[in-house]
């Protein structure tokens, strides 16, 4: 009794927690409540029958089941903390796939271990599980594994550990129809009564490696600017998977918990999939960056550069200048000097904004908490349609390592794979710098026409660099 | 417990899921992804449950252990990550 008041508490905190996150100015109460919330749920689960005996059956320390559960938390809690301590705001997007994959897993070991109860420990004496646990199970491994390798080749290709572009491959969609119907089929064959335990305990090692693959295979074909709604996809599925987890050990938190994770991260999904002007399943099976390659148009004039000095002449002068930052402002740590550049332009005359796109960077929002980081101020972060109709008027604009969320072929191109995106149009301004790395493509490798339109100049190098070699010539050295 | 009454519960938790979430601004969209991630750390209630029924040293319980350590890095791990990010959002907000 008072088990089950403490998970409705727990749901409790964990539904205002999810309400009070939907808006900035509670987002922190928000993650506060939803995390006491997991902290009752966590302690009411020691005080379950289940629990509370095998606590009682131990007859020495080391066969007590709760003592190597506390050190395994204890474990885990030491790794998350210290990981999340010392990641760089870059790598959140990373981070955030990799907790996710193991939250997956171990939803996933969750039912296999239900299943060896099941079926191994108690085969012969027990009638095995009903078709609603059999088919739970089944579920909660396919779901799990899925979201397991998913999120580990998402935390790869956004770590840029493996090819971050798409992999098309000829066959692709029906390799993952067969693994798709081979998974129903070993589900099927763990629902059916009168299959003896053998067959089931072969079902479900096929079925686990059958996902395992599955993740993988699905998640290859995606670019790796779409891995933030991946990852968030996944992350629903992970919720979809802790509700049937709970179907197979009959826990309601477990089930309400999943549920609101699952439908509220589907909806977040189809939030972030409409800030990129795309749908999940052109997400999902379109191969995007891919197809960039075979886009008709080809390179057009030659970009011209500019050096860092060059480009002091036009800022010294410039009355507006507006930064579009990107994921290349993130990779080269440059927030900082780029508040110290915006300063001096302040200090200069100028009226200094900065223009951030939806999906600018690893993931929607990336932007706002590097620029937050570095103590710019709020009222200078302008969202996507309140500064594109100032564009026209400004003299300057200055993108740094940004490249689709301003290439103008979204607008003009029907065949770009980014047709019809909303992009910042910064081909509007008078001068435009574009700061780059270098002279290949962006991340998604889609050309852009921006780098070689008449008022654009671009300035390679190191981005940190660049932006410090400009703030000292405002120094007047 | 039924299991009509456990999908009963599912379902209306997963149309409370989907009200929950509305007019999300994109600066929060990360933040809400890995603070709705964290909660899926939960799992390691189940992971207890199915430690709690083998006996130490087996398979089973090798599987549960090494589920609760993954549940609770998810869980312990996302929640602190996502209070840092709006740490950040805080900053500005004091400026205003």
């Amino acid at each position: 009794m008072a088990i089950n008041l403490a998970y409705i508490a727990a749901c409790l905190l964990f539904i205002l927690g999810i309400k009070k996150l939907n808006k900035p100015d509670t987002a922190r109460q928000g993650n506060f409540l939803s995390s006491l919330g997991a902290l009752v749920g966590v302690v009411a689960i020691f005080f379950e029958n289940e629990v509370v005996q095998s606590w009682n059956n131990a007859h020495s320390w080391l066969h007590n089941g709760i003592l190597w559960v506390v050190v395994a938390m204890l474990i885990g809690a030491i790794i998350g903390a210290i990981w999340s301590k010392v990641v760089k705001m870059t790598g959140m997007p990373e981070l955030v796939a990799l907790y996710n994959g193991f939250g997956g897993l171990a939803t996933a070991f969750v039912a296999i271990s239900q299943f060896m109860y099941l079926y191994i420990v108690w085969a012969g004496r027990s009638e095995g599980g009903g078709p609603i646990v059999m088919f739970s199970i089944g579920i909660t491994v396919f779901i799990g594994a899925i979201a397991f390798t998913g999120s580990m080749l998402a935390w790869g290709k956004l770590a840029e550990k493996v090819t971050g572009s798409a992999v098309v491959f000829p066959g692709q969609k029906a390799i993952n129809l067969i693994l798709v119907l081979g998974a129903l089929a070993a589900i099927v064959v763990l629902v059916l009564p009168n299959v003896d335990p053998a067959t089931k305990t072969t079902a479900v090692i096929a079925l686990t490696a059958i996902s395992l693959i599955l993740g993988f295979t699905l998640v290859l074909p995606i670019g790796g600017g779409d891995m933030p709604v991946v990852i968030s996809l996944i992350n629903s599925l992970t919720g979809l998977a802790v509700a049937m987890a709970g179907f197979v050990v009959s826990n309601t938190m477990l089930i309400v918990s999943g549920a609101l994770v699952g439908a509220s991260g589907m909806i977040l999904t189809l939030i972030m999939c409409k800030a990129m002007n795309r749908s999940i399943g052109n997400l999902l099976f379109s191969g995007f960056g891919a197809a960039a390659t075979q886009s008709t148009k080809g390179p057009g004039a030659e970009p011209k550069a500019v050096s860092a000095e060059d480009a002091y002449m036009v800022l010294e002068a410039a009355q507006s200048v507006v930064f579009v930052p990107g994921y290349g402002m993130a990779v080269a740590q440059a927030q900082h000097v780029v508040k110290e550049l915006a300063e001096k332009l302040e200090a200069n005359g100028a009226e200094v904004n900065f223009a951030i796109h939806p999906v600018a960077g690893r993931m929607p929002g990336h932007m706002n908490v590097l620029l937050a980081e570095a103590d710019i101020p709020y009222e200078q972060l302008k969202t996507m349609d309140e500064i594109n109709p100032l564009l026209p008027t400004q003299d300057v604009a200055i993108i740094i390592g940004a490249n689709d969320v301003v290439n103008p072929a979204a607008e003009t191109d029907t065949s770009s794979p980014i047709y019809g995106m909303p992009i910042i149009k910064a081909h509007e301004v008078k001068t435009v710098f574009v700061l780059k790395r270098g002279k290949g493509r962006g991340f998604s490798g889609i050309e852009n026409e921006l780098f070689s339109m008449p008022n654009t100049l671009m300035i390679y190098g190191d981005a940190k660099a660049t932006i410090s070699s400009l703030s000292k010539e405002f120094s007047g050295d | 417990m039924d299991s009509v009454l456990l999908l009963f519960i599912f379902v209306i938790a997963a149309f409370l899921g989907k009200e929950l979430i509305s007019k999300v601004p994109s600066q929060l969209h990360t933040p809400l992804m890995s603070a709705t991630n964290a909660i899926s750390g939960i799992t390691v209630v189940g992971a207890v449950v199915t430690a709690a029924i083998f006996a130490p040293g087996t398979l089973g319980m090798i599987l549960s252990l090494i589920a609760i350590v993954l549940a609770t890095i998810n869980m312990v791990g996302g929640y602190m990550v996502t209070s840092r990010m709006l740490e950040m959002f805080r900053k500005k907000g004091d400026k205003d």
